[in-house]
Parts: C-alpha cells; sequence; structure tokens
C-alpha cells in the first residue's frame, strides 16, 4: 500500500520577467489501486503538476509538501523518484537519437530493479508488453522516439509502465493525439498495470473520452492553479455537459 | 636521419587555412625542423581478399595524383622515399575489408608517409587504416576511384596522448563513382586531417562522414573540401563531435566548391558539437561557393550545444541516473556514424573508448 501525498504544493517557472507562480496550493492524496482524473482547461497547471512532481529542473517548488509513503520527494533526483515508485507518462515523449528502445528499457529496469534482470526472462517480458500494446516486434529496435507516430508514442510510454512497474503513475494527456482505437489499446494497457501493481493513478486529461476506458475513482477539477471542485465520477459527466466556464470565470 | 630543409611556405599561423592550429604542437612538421626517420609504420593487418594488390614502390615511379597548396603535404609529397600502393583489380567486388594499421610507430623521429589507394573500374572495395600507439606523422593518402567504382575508406584515429597527426585524404572520383569516407578522432595531442574530394567524371558522389571526441587539451582539427567541377554529382558531409575539459580544441572546416561547369550539383554538409563542460572550445565554419545556379540543392547547417535538458530528464525519469544518462545520450549521438562502419568488434571498442573519454571528462 503506497500513498502520494501532495501538500500546499506551490510551484513557479522562471521566465526572463521574473519567476511566475503556476500552482497556487494543491492538495491531493493518491492512494495504492486508486484512481485520480484531474481535469481542466488549457493552461490551468495541469502538466506543471506532472512535471514538477516528476522533480523537472524547470519547475521551482517555492512551498508545500510532496511525499511517497512519507519520503520527501522533494530532496531526491528525477531518477531517485523514479527509483521511490513513481512513474511519469509524458505527453510529449522525448526524442533520445542513436538509443534503441531495447537498451533504453533494459537500462531503466537494470537502475529501478538495482541489477540486470535475466536476459531470457527479460526478452520474454518485453515481448509479450510489446504484443499486448499491439506492437511490431521491430519496434524495439528503434530509436527511442524518433520519428514514432503520436499513437506509437503513448503505446511506448504505457509500455514502460507495464514493464517497470510503478506504484504511482501519473499520466499526463496520455489520450491526447489518439484515435478511437489506440485509444482503447492504451487504455487497456493502463488496466492492466493497475490489475497487476494495484498501481495509484493520476490521470490527467482535457476530455472526458479517456474515462470511458480508464474508471477514475475521484474527478478533481483544476482551474486557475489549483483545485476548484472535486467529486466522483458523477463531476466528470457534468463537465461533459457543461464544459470548464464555470471554473474558469470563477 | 636528415634534417628537413624549408623549402616551402612554412605557415606563421595568420593564413586561413592555419589560423586555428596550434602550430607549436605540430613537432616541427610545418616548418621542416622535425627530423624524420625512415620508419614504414603502414603494414596490412590481415590477409588480404583476392583482387587486392599491395607494394611498396618508389616514389617517382608513382607522382602525386593532386597538387595541394599544403605545406605539409607538399613536404610529403616531395621527400617520402616510397608508396604504399593498395591497387584493387577492376570487376571485383570485395567481400572482406582491407585491413591496414600503423603498429610501429614512435616519436623519437617523424614519419612522412605517401599512400596510394587505386580502385579499379567496376570494383568495390572497404579499406579501414587503424592508427594506434603515438607517433609524429605527416601522411598524403590519394585515392583514385574509377569509374563505376565504388570505395569506403575509413580511418581510425585512435592514437595515444602524445600522437602528431597532419594528414590529407584526397579523393578523385570519376564518373559513376562511390566515394564514402568515415573519420574517428578519439585519440592524440593534435591531428589535423584534411579531407579533398575531386569529382572527375559525372554522375559521382561522394560521402564524408565523421566523429570525434575532444578531452582536456587535445586540438582535433577536420577541414573539408569538396571540390564540384562535373555535372550531377552529388556530396555529403556529417560530422559530429563532442568535447569535455579545459582546452578541448576542435576545428570543422567544410569547403564546398561548385564550378560553373557543375550544374546538378547535389550537396549538403551538417556539423554538429556536444559541448559537455565549460572550458572547451569547437569552432565551425561551413562555406559555400556557388558559381552556377542551375543545381539541384545546396545547403550546409552547423550546430553548437550542450545536453538537451529533455533529454536527460526523460531518462532520468526512468530511473536512469545522471552519469548514465549522459552516457546513453553521447553514445546515441556518435551511434548514428559509428553502426556505418558494420565491424562490430572495431564499433564496440570505439564505443568503449568513447565511454573511458567521458569518465576521464568527468573526474575533471
Amino acid at each position: 500500500m503506497s500513498t502520494l501525498e501532495i501538500r500546499g504544493l506551490e510551484v513557479s517557472v522562471t521566465t526572463e520577467k521574473g519567476p511566475i507562480e503556476i500552482l497556487k496550493g494543491v492538495d491531493l492524496t493518491i492512494r495504492s489501486g486508486e484512481t485520480h482524473a484531474i481535469m481542466g482547461p488549457n493552461g490551468s497547471g495541469k502538466s506543471t503538476l506532472a512535471y514538477a512532481i516528476a522533480g523537472h529542473p524547470k519547475y521551482t517548488i517555492t512551498r508545500g509538501s510532496l511525499t511517497l509513503d512519507g519520503e520527501n520527494l522533494l530532496e531526491m533526483k528525477v531518477d531517485e523518484r523514479a527509483k521511490a515508485g513513481l512513474f511519469l507518462a509524458m505527453q510529449y515523449p522525448v526524442e533520445v537519437p542513436g538509443v534503441s528502445v531495447s537498451n533504453f528499457l533494459r537500462t531503466a529496469a537494470t537502475a529501478l530493479r538495482g541489477e540486470a534482470p535475466k536476459l531470457r526472462t527479460w526478452v520474454g517480458e518485453v515481448k509479450s508488453a510489446m504484443k499486448a500494446l499491439n506492437m511490431d516486434a521491430s519496434f524495439s529496435e528503434r530509436n527511442v522516439n524518433e520519428g514514432f507516430s503520436g499513437g506509437e508514442k503513448k503505446r511506448h510510454e504505457i509500455m514502460q509502465l507495464e514493464l517497470l512497474k510503478p506504484k504511482i503513475a501519473i499520466l499526463d494527456e496520455t489520450d491526447s493525439g489518439l484515435d478511437v482505437d489506440a485509444l482503447k489499446i492504451v487504455s487497456e494497457g493502463v488496466n492492466r498495470a493497475k490489475e497487476a501493481n494495484d498501481l495509484g493513478i493520476l490521470l490527467i486529461t482535457h476530455y472526458t473520452r479517456i474515462l470511458r476506458y480508464i474508471k477514475p475513482d475521484f474527478v478533481h477539477v483544476f482551474a486557475n492553479g489549483h483545485i476548484v471542485e472535486e467529486g466522483g465520477p458523477e463531476l466528470a459527466e457534468k463537465l461533459e455537459e457543461h464544459g470548464y466556464v464555470e471554473y474558469v470565470n470563477s | 636521419m636528415s634534417l628537413l630543409t624549408t623549402n616551402y611556405l612554412t605557415p606563421t599561423g595568420r593564413e586561413e587555412a592555419w589560423r586555428f592550429t596550434p602550430l607549436n604542437r605540430l613537432a616541427g612538421l610545418h616548418d621542416g625542423t622535425s627530423i624524420t626517420g625512415d620508419r614504414k609504420s603502414l603494414g596490412v593487418r590481415k590477409a588480404l581478399p583476392p583482387g587486392v594488390n599491395i607494394s611498396r614502390v618508389s616514389a617517382e615511379l608513382v607522382p602525386s595524383d593532386s597538387v595541394s597548396d599544403d605545406a605539409i603535404t607538399q613536404r610529403v609529397q616531395s621527400e617520402a622515399a616510397d608508396v604504399f600502393l593498395v591497387e584493387v583489380a577492376p570487376n571485383h567486388s570485395l567481400q572482406e575489408p582491407i585491413y591496414l594499421d600503423r603498429q610501429r610507430s614512435g616519436m623519437d623521429s617523424a614519419e612522412l608517409s605517401r599512400v596510394r589507394i587505386n580502385v579499379g573500374l567496376h570494383s568495390q572495395a572497404t579499406v579501414i587504416v587503424e592508427n594506434v600507439g603515438n607517433a609524429i606523422l605527416a601522411e598524403d593518402v590519394e585515392i583514385v576511384l574509377s569509374p563505376g567504382a565504388t570505395l569506403t575508406f575509413i580511418t581510425l584515429q585512435e592514437w595515444g596522448p602524445d600522437s602528431v597527426h597532419a594528414a590529407r585524404h584526397h579523393a578523385t572520383v570519376g564518373a559513376d563513382a562511390t566515394f564514402k569516407s568515415i573519420t574517428v578522432t578519439v585519440g592524440g595531442s593534435l591531428v589535423r586531417l584534411l579531407p579533398r574530394v575531386d569529382f572527375s567524371g559525372p554522375g559521382s558522389s561522394a560521402e564524408l562522414v565523421g566523429v570525434y571526441f575532444a578531452t582536456a587539451g587535445q586540438h582535433f582539427e577536420h577541414r573539408m573540401h569538396v571540390d564540384h567541377g562535373v555535372p550531377r554529382a552529388k556530396s555529403r558531409v556529417n560530422y559530429k563531435g563532442a568535447l569535455a575539459g579545459d582546452k578541448a580544441h576542435t576545428v570543422w572546416i567544410g569547403d564546398v566548391y561548385i564550378r560553373a561547369a557543375a550544374e546538378g550539383t547535389d550537396t549538403y554538409e551538417l556539423n554538429r558539437n556536444l559541448l559537455l563542460s565549460d572550458g572547451a572550445r569547437a569552432d565551425s565554419v561551413p562555406n559555400l561557393e556557388i558559381e552556377t545556379g542551375e543545381i539541384v540543392g545546396a545547403g550546409h547547417a552547423s550546430t553548437t550545444g550542450r545536453f538537451d535538458d529533455e533529454q536527460l530528464f526523460y531518462l532520468m525519469s526512468r530511473g536512469i541516473p545522471m552519469d548514465q544518462a549522459r552516457r546513453l545520450v553521447v553514445r546515441g549521438f556518435f551511434s548514428e556514424i559509428i553502426s556505418q562502419i558494420h565491424d562490430e568488434v572495431i564499433e564496440e571498442r570505439l564505443m568503449g573508448r568513447i565511454d573511458s573519454e567521458l569518465d576521464k571528462a568527468g573526474q575533471q
């Protein structure tokens, strides 16, 4: 049983004109097996929350706390947070030229597990993860995210989620740029990972579409750098009907 | 042993071609003060495939194929006593590369070395030259591709830390012939290479690719010159370099000349440098001179930058520690070129060398 606790989190970015505050006090608790959807308009700070939790150097935490099972994530480097059990599926996964998917995955698994996975079982693990996400076997010889279509990038992210077995996963607009078939395949991957590892999920999205495939236990509406309303799955239905207008103007 | 005389226009360092080169570290190769011995370090490393003949012949039997305005090249051309001659017979497609190496080098005297590689009509060959150990070497490699020939010419500068190496690699590429060179420079105190291409017939092509990795105090200089003087020739240049450590210095100059007669020319050159620490300096100068507008394309690009933070963040967010993430990125950066060698043993060795250069840089 794991718990990610976010308390009074305030985050700013440095710009040419000085620091700009983006998150203005976020409180959120995510436990193993729970799925939390964060929904909100563009520019509300949803992605900043995701990157700040993962430790992206662009963001400065000015106030608040961030712990995973009581351990202070703010004192950890990016790789240490991953080792603590955190995973971020990115909206725009980064190309790493010249580094093959298979080399990347094995290096990551070795770092996270503390020893190199046994070659024979590892090859099998990767193959079945790829097959489950409807990915061609030749995929592992390609360079990380290089020349991947939008859908391939997202499948690759979820394949990592299944292979690296984190405790808490943040999915940053994993649904963006996916057609219905790809959305279904990717969502099934997320549900498998949750089933297999009692994963806690923070699902960031703009649209309700993905919530048909990944059922949230809690829905949080995000606007202007903080959570403005919380509820169960029914809140998503309300958003589907009325949009974010009332929150943006509030 | 003979003391070289200064018959040549000795560079002063103010010339465009020499302005980046620390002349005082050339061991006297440029001004004739180096002591030349009669060392002949180049040899054959593996059994030769059929269709290849290698011999040492007296210099006057193989006159230089091309003129050079480079003082060191001129000196080699006029003073080397013999020529290391590699001949690939016409209509032979070699299944195995020709492996040459310079193993019996040394710093006690300088070596002036002339090499000629002739690839016969419609033949295909790969030549790999491995430069290891410590040496003071001035070299002129002339390569002549007959019409329809294909040659991949690979030179590996895996020198020890004291080496001084100045060389011209001059290729004359015949009609419909295909020349490719892969240049790797990862060792030496000062390495200055002049890859040159002259097209002697239409429909020919040349691809020059290379990597270099300079650490503290090393000076690695690569100056291409591609001369398009015939119609419908194609050239591509892609050099990638990394630098780490105080006073690591690399120079890349890419001169492409498209003459009036060279209609239908298609050329592109690219140089990318990765600065891994403060105190290192990468000079990168592409030059394009065009005398005809009737071309397919001509372009160049040059970038010099640091690690991409987003790449490192992505790798680290998967649990990979910073130093390993940096190593992956650098390996990836170089593998685009190294993987073109198509020799697993050599590729692994070079990647290992790059890892250890990176380790060395990390400890500084």
